[in-house]
């Protein structure tokens, strides 16, 4: 690999992954906080407003670091990625456009309005003013999703004299049948880094004995929406996803399950590690028949293996998408098992007295992101070695003028900028948890300086 | 149809320097118009609620660039991939400083943010008028579109310059003073009292500056490039430009000077933005990166532009989008309108 690739991909991948921890929790907020002021207007409980109002805090650090860390990848589609710009700009541009256009003047517009609003808005307006926010959160969402479907399963164009791609039916690049699965799968996991923060805090206000009336409420709508998004992850979203892999990117699937040689009655293993050199998997613990039944619903039926594609085909990663898609599933199982026990409890009325899992709720709050994450390490490493998926490889993306020593300089000063960046985040975050919700009563100011701070 | 993109590219890139200039520009005043932490947190409490909305313009005209001219987008962001990726720091650290300065009830903090923001939007507006500067003068393109200009060679804005040459240093200072009064025109409009006072006298001394600065850079350009004015001699309304170039001068002179008028001031500090980068808009065109070398190797409107059907259907969906984003727009700056204070609700 040209030194220079590997640069500009591990900067892509470095920035992109961090960027992704802000939006899949402010994507998963979101659709909670319109539910927080849903309740407020239908039962007048001033308790429901002032939790949407504490999560709103969080929302909008977030989403602070989300847009500052979103910019640059935009950016680099052009400074890092010419190449691909040139050849697939009059596709993705579309939706990369739209995305400006539609989804981000409609959030930071009523962003401010829901932040800094609420008295000037009414009860009804601020809650238009979040749903909004939701709204428009998730069209962003939607957008990108459709740009990488494009790149996973190109769609609606055609290749020009000079080889580059044009649109050839926007309704095909937006209704992409890959971009819908993907949605509802990527969305179904905010869903879960949301929930499962909003849980975990409550849990932490319960078990800390401060402010427990915040706590039961943020851990009622934590856990069961936790419950809802676990589940809706595995079946539908999760096995749709699964699907379009193995009907458009059969090389992927193999890759992802470590199947090396074609089978009957393919077995769905648990545990093991590729061996890509001797092409097997070490230490296996498997199922048997599960992955053929869950691919094509019949235990016996075949399914291909690594040793069916050409090499130059695989992808370039296999151990690392394997881990990644192993962890994904793993943890995703992990989490309904955690939020199924919590609905249970609390259906008995013994949630809260359950220490226990209260406790596995409060830590368990980084655990989404690390499933969010290798769940998009398993889409894009499983893309390799294709940039757009069968017409153009990754090595030939690359902005040609852009030496590795100028991408080398870039990427360390991601690296300098995004460390400071995590600790402002966890400083700030660590002061609204410590203030919590109880602070944010009987006050609808931004709380600097000029507020009157108690305590 | 290419046409028609490159006026909404140049729309949208004008229109965020105006809005988000504003933001830029009251960084660039903070410490002349603000003496106490209490007055600089009023200033950032006049941009508090849209300043983002106004970066919006930045990328929504990021991304109607890449998707009218993706070849344009390829070649110019990895062509000038230094000084881009420094800018998304700036921007981001622009962004730390409006936010969490009001996070921390310290005054070190706060301290530590004034500079950050302030020394941020400082080096933006320089480095957003060294980019114009750059658009203008041309670059080393190849035979593939492709070029690499890097930070700096010889100063010269000859066939192999770098991104800082004399000319787009000049270029970057006249930004920096006309977003600057642009920003204390705006704080002014948005204050009473102090800082709204330092804020007119910040205004009418950067108003004079810019009348110098326009006579200067103006030559500058003429000497750099003579072939600049051809289009305005080709299609000679393209006078109206100049000619509101020097009308919004003169309004931000006599509504600091004869009638003071906070209003008149930012409407005219708009005004010549808005009439600049017309001018340079209507001068390039259909130039979009003149060659530095060869002409024959500039890229323009005509040999980067997406295929004819995507940009019909982009068409559609902009006026739908943009429709929406001026309603936002209009109801989020009515609800913040007025003088800030630093009682009550929010920044």
């Amino acid at each position: 690999m040209d030194d220079a690739l590997l640069v500009h991909r591990l900067q892509f991948a470095f920035t992109i992954t961090y960027h992704y921890l802000f939006p899949q929790l402010t994507m998963g907020l979101a659709p909670l906080i319109v539910i927080f002021k849903s309740l407020y207007l239908w039962k007048g409980d001033e308790r429901y407003n002032i939790a949407a109002r504490f999560w709103a805090k969080i929302f909008g650090i977030s989403f602070l670091f989300g847009v500052i860390t979103g910019i640059p990848m935009e950016f680099q589609f052009g400074t890092n990625w010419a190449a691909f710009s040139k050849y697939a700009g009059g596709v993705i541009g579309q939706t990369l456009a739209m995305e400006g256009m539609f989804a981000f003047f409609l959030e930071s517009a009523f962003l401010g309005l829901f932040l800094y609003g609420e008295k000037r808005l009414g009860k009804v307006g601020h809650w238009l003013a979040a749903t909004m926010v939701f709204v428009g959160s998730w069209l962003s969402g939607y957008f990108i999703i459709a740009t990488n479907a494009w790149m996973q399963y190109p769609v609606g164009y055609t290749v020009q004299a000079d080889g580059s791609v044009t649109l050839n039916s926007f309704w095909a690049l937006l209704l992409n049948p890959w971009a819908i699965y993907q949605y509802m799968h990527n969305m179904g996991g905010a869903l879960v880094t949301g929930s499962f923060a909003v849980a975990a805090l409550g849990a932490y206000y319960v078990l800390s004995r401060d402010q427990v009336e915040y706590g039961k409420l943020f851990l009622r709508m934590g856990v069961t929406a936790a419950l809802i998004a676990s589940c809706l992850q595995a079946f539908p979203t999760g096995d749709w996803q699964a699907k379009m892999v193995a009907e458009h990117q059969p090389v992927t699937l193999a890759a992802m399950e470590g199947l090396f040689e074609t089978r009957e009655g393919a077995p769905m293993v648990l545990i093991g590690q590729p061996n890509v050199a001797e092409q097997r998997l070490d230490n296996p613990i498997e199922v048997p028949g599960v992955l053929s039944f869950l691919t094509y619903k019949r235990w016996n039926a075949q399914v291909k293996g690594l040793n069916e594609f050409p090499r130059d085909q695989w992808p370039d990663n296999i151990a690392l998408l394997y881990y990644s898609y192993h962890i994904m599933v793993g943890l995703g199982t992990m989490f309904i098992a955690v939020t199924f026990a919590g609905v249970f409890l609390m259906w008995r009325r013994r949630l809260f007295d359950a220490r226990w899992l209260l406790w596995i709720f409060m830590l368990a709050f980084p655990f989404p992101f690390i499933a969010n994450t290798a769940g998009w390490m398993t889409a894009e490493l499983g893309r390799q070695p294709w940039l757009v998926y069968g017409l153009m490889r990754t090595a030939d993306g690359a902005s040609p003028m852009v030496s590795a020593g100028n991408g080398m300089f870039t990427l360390l000063g991601f690296a300098g900028m995004y460390t400071l960046l995590s600790m402002l985040f966890l400083f700030l975050m660590w002061r609204e948890i410590e203030h919590g919700p109880a602070f944010l009563s009987g006050q609808t100011h931004h709380d600097d300086e000029e507020s009157i701070q108690p305590s | 149809m290419e046409t028609l993109w490159f006026v909404l590219v140049a729309f949208m890139l004008t229109a965020y320097v105006v809005l988000d200039g504003f933001d830029l520009g009251t960084g660039a005043v903070h410490f002349l118009v603000g003496k106490t932490q209490k007055e600089r947190a009023l200033a950032l409490r006049a941009i508090g609620p849209v300043w983002d909305g106004n970066e919006v313009w930045l990328l929504a005209a990021g991304g109607a660039l890449y998707f009218a001219f993706p070849t344009l987008y390829a070649s110019s962001f990895s062509g000038f991939y230094l000084p881009l990726t420094m800018v998304l720091w700036l921007l981001m650290l622009r962004a730390l400083g409006v936010e969490l300065r009001g996070h921390v009830d310290n005054s070190m903090w706060r301290s530590m943010w004034d500079v950050v923001f302030s020394g941020a939007s400082v080096l933006l507006a320089i480095f957003f008028g060294a980019a114009l500067g750059n658009v203008v003068r041309g670059v080393p393109l190849r035979s593939d579109g492709y070029f690499f200009v890097p930070l700096w060679t010889d100063w010269m804005p000859g066939p192999s310059p770098g991104v800082l040459d004399w000319y787009t240093v000049l270029t970057g200072v006249v930004a920096l003073v006309v977003l600057g009064t642009h920003g204390a025109n705006f704080v002014a409009l948005k204050t009473e009292g102090d800082v709204n006072t330092r804020a007119r006298r910040v205004g009418l001394y950067g108003a004079s500056a810019i009348v110098v600065l326009t006579v200067v850079s103006l030559a500058a350009t003429l000497y750099v490039r003579p072939g600049i004015l051809a289009n305005f001699s080709a299609r000679p309304w393209g006078i109206v430009l100049p000619g509101l170039v020097a009308v919004a001068l003169a309004a931000m002179l006599w509504s600091r000077t004869v009638r003071v008028d906070d209003l008149t001031a930012f409407l005219g500090s708009a005004g010549f933005i808005v009439a600049m980068l017309g001018g340079a808009a209507f001068a390039l065109y259909p130039t979009l990166l003149p060659s530095s070398t060869d002409p024959a190797l500039s890229l323009t409107i005509h040999n980067v532009a997406a295929a004819p059907y995507g940009l019909g259907v982009g068409i559609v969906w902009w006026t739908i989008g943009f429709v929406l984003a001026v309603g936002y727009f209009t109801y989020l700056y009515r609800s913040f309108r007025g003088k800030v204070t630093l009682e009550g609700e929010g920044y």
